[in-house]
């Protein structure tokens, strides 16, 4: 018997032994499947949610007094399944909703999940939610904001996270309410991407601003991460829009800024809708040439002490990263499956979907702001809200609208560098 | 012609020198031996981090990042080439394409492992901002890569054709065997290529990192790019790609303005598939 005989077999005991203490194990662990790019374009994404659902499992999974009476914190696993500890199956989608389909029909035929978590893009979740749809496997959607996801009559599919006609409604307020304080805001352009997300949250954010009598000037459609964007900062220089609203994901909300730079264009105001501009690594390469930006957020970190703030820190210390408005949504939702299937007492599918749909959170068993989590019979949460965020000094936002939960008052106009 | 249409072809002929530069590599490789390298665009972004990193530890601009960027691109070539590619090239055609493929994973996923998945920067202004010509405006970043760019073109040219070095590696590109009887030994020519290659593209990475992202998937984005420009300047043509990376630039920056930025790809596209059609070889390329 060589070397290689020995290591083998000493191989095949300890995958005995991991089995054995898996089947030991399995009738008190609750698996849900996370669908998140963990690689492609949107990667970054992908490994801050990585480390919110770590940490998330850490404050469900293990005795949490600090954070009161949070949903989940304080015992050790989920109590209605006799202390079950959840685990997290991550699957990559790629950014690709071919994949992200496939990966969703895997992680419920072979790993057998309880439920399925994602997919960030919207495009991902319109395919991979319909896999679980057909099985009938709950499916928790925490960011992607395309309204049309909730339009398709799904059973098994609850979104916690505000839509595009949520924030196409806040875009059109906040802007009447600066224009009440002096700022030009008549001519407004749209940049997006031509992905589902960007092309479905512009199609919203025209049809709010038609709505209101004062139709989008000039709608400028890029295709997803561009090599170069000139041509597009070019029309919004010749065109001179009062407000510039942007929608795209972090590659190309970092060529934006440095284009803008390098070809002087400063609208008087840049309104970002989320996505790359909440990109820690966005602030991180060109926040400095972004000052005065504002962006969407329901991200609000509370008073040292507060779940929030003790929930930002732990993820932190875990990312190294601040805790972003996208990396927040996504660990909230999270918790509110983990609790419907804790109320549910079962992992079984039609008991957890019938907890989802009585859910009902108050503002103060959330880490985000939030009015609170109540699904209707589409499955979207009819208490998200979001809140007027603006990168005033470079590095950090800070809220500045509504007035009545602002850091600061806003800044006008868009500083740039 | 409107003033902006000006900022749009000179923008777009910058565009189209970087494309160039960073197409040249591939173009030398594929000339020499009929290799397709798929790892070509991670080329690129192996010498953007290598730019980044000698930033963030020596805190040193284009002047010692795009030096070492090529030094240490030049190398990862040749051991690529001993490593990998030397075998490969006995094999069919698809052990070639997915040889080189696999390396291009295997690269990007080293870095993404290593950095991680966030978009690095480097500091704005750091060769010098913006030049401003009565309001066309230029940025000193990418004036420098599309001057590099026709320099390092030109070398490879002049390399190529005018010095015993570059005609031994065509003599060993042109017959292998003849090559060999002739004293020339074709290993020693290949991984000279590849050293030029890689080392070219290394360059090319380290000076687009001064005005790009960088990230481990930014070799997808570009790689598409090196191809088409390659295809259209006629397989293993270093004069060939320039022309056609600036033809390529000035295109998609025309269209993307005038038509739509959605429509510029269909555009560039339709046209690189018409011309093909009718030259098949690509611009300067040999039958």
């Amino acid at each position: 018997m060589n070397f290689k005989h020995v290591t083998g077999l000493l191989c095949a005991a300890a995958m005995s032994l991991a089995v054995g203490s898996v089947a030991q194990a399995q009738d008190k662990v609750v698996k849900i499947g996370a669908i998140l790019p963990m690689s492609g374009g949107t990667a970054s994404i992908g490994a801050h949610a990585k480390a919110a659902l770590d940490v998330a499992m850490d404050i469900i999974n293990n005795p949490h007094p600090e954070l009161g009476n949070f949903p989940l914190a304080k015992g050790a696993g989920l109590a209605g399944l006799g202390g079950a500890k959840v685990e997290v199956v991550i699957a990559d989608n790629q950014g690709n909703p071919a994949t992200g389909q496939n990966q969703a029909l895997r992680l419920i035929t072979e790993e057998k999940v309880a439920a399925l978590f994602g997919s960030y893009q919207s495009g991902v979740t319109l395919t991979s939610s319909a896999i679980a749809e057909k099985y009938g496997v709950p499916f928790l959607n925490s960011e992607s904001v395309a309204s049309n996801l909730t339009e398709r009559g799904f059973k098994w599919f609850f979104r916690t996270t505000p839509i595009a006609t949520d924030f196409a409604k806040i875009y059109v307020d906040f802007l009447a309410d600066i224009k009440a304080q002096g700022a030009k805001t008549d001519a407004v352009a749209l940049v997006h991407d031509n992905t589902e997300y960007g092309t479905s949250v512009a199609n919203t954010i025209a049809a709010a601003f038609k709505e209101k009598g004062q139709p989008v000037a000039l709608d400028i459609a890029y295709p997803v991460n561009a090599t170069d964007v000139q041509g597009q900062v070019l029309q919004l220089k010749d065109k001179k829009p009062d407000v510039v609203i942007m929608i795209s994901y972090t590659s190309d909300a970092i060529l934006f800024a440095k284009t803008m730079q390098s070809l002087d264009y400063k609208p008087a105001v840049l309104l970002a809708d989320d996505a790359g501009y909440s990109d820690p690594s966005f602030t991180k390469a060109v926040g400095k040439i972004s000052q005065g930006v504002f962006n969407r957020s329901s991200w609000v970190v509370g008073p040292s002490g507060s779940p929030s703030a003790i929930i930002a820190d732990m993820y932190k210390k875990k990312s190294g990263e601040e805790m972003d408005d996208t990396v927040a949504r996504q660990m909230q939702g999270f918790f509110v499956l983990a609790e419907a299937i804790d109320r549910a007492g079962s992992t079984e599918p039609a008991k957890v979907q019938a907890a989802l749909k009585a859910t009902d959170l108050k503002p103060e068993q959330l880490m985000i702001g939030y009015k609170g989590v109540k699904f209707d019979d589409k499955g979207q949460n009819i208490l998200a809200s979001g809140a007027i965020i603006q990168l005033q000094d470079g590095e950090n936002y800070v809220s500045v609208w509504p007035k009545a939960n602002a850091e600061k008052p806003p800044v006008l106009p868009y500083k740039g560098w | 012609m409107s003033f902006v249409l000006v900022q749009v072809i000179v923008g777009g002929l910058l565009l189209g020198a970087v494309y160039a530069l960073f197409s040249s590599g591939l173009t030398l490789v594929w000339g020499m031996m009929n290799i397709v390298n798929f790892a070509h665009g991670d080329f690129v972004m192996l010498g953007m981090y290598v730019a980044y990193v000698v930033y963030t530890l020596m805190g040193g601009g284009p002047i010692l990042g795009a030096p070492l960027a090529t030094l240490v691109l030049a190398t990862v070539g040749v051991v690529v080439y001993f490593a990998l590619i030397r075998d490969i090239m006995k094999g069919p055609m698809l052990a070639q394409i997915l040889g080189t493929f696999g390396l291009a994973l295997l690269l990007r996923y080293s870095v993404f492992w290593w950095f991680g998945a966030n978009f690095l920067s480097m500091p704005p202004n750091i060769v010098g901002g913006t030049y401003d010509f009565a309001g066309l405006r230029i940025e000193a970043s990418r004036l420098l890569a599309g001057v590099v760019a026709l320099l390092v073109t030109f070398g490879l040219h002049l390399l190529l054709t005018r010095t015993s070095l570059g005609s031994k590696m065509l003599a060993v590109a042109e017959d292998q065997t003849a090559a060999q009887l002739m004293g020339i030994r074709p290993d020693t020519m290949q991984a000279v290529a590849w050293a030029i290659a890689a080392g070219a593209t290394g360059l090319a990475g380290a000076l687009i990192a001064n005005f790009f992202y960088i990230v481990p998937t930014v070799g997808e984005t570009l790689g598409i790019v090196a191809f088409v420009t390659v295809s259209l300047g006629g397989f293993g043509s270093v004069p060939g790609a320039l022309v056609a990376g600036l033809l390529i630039g000035v295109i998609e920056s025309l269209s993307g303005y005038l038509i739509g930025a959605v429509y510029k790809d269909i555009v560039v596209y339709v046209l690189f598939l018409f011309f093909l059609w009718f030259r098949p070889q690509g611009l300067m390329g040999k039958m």
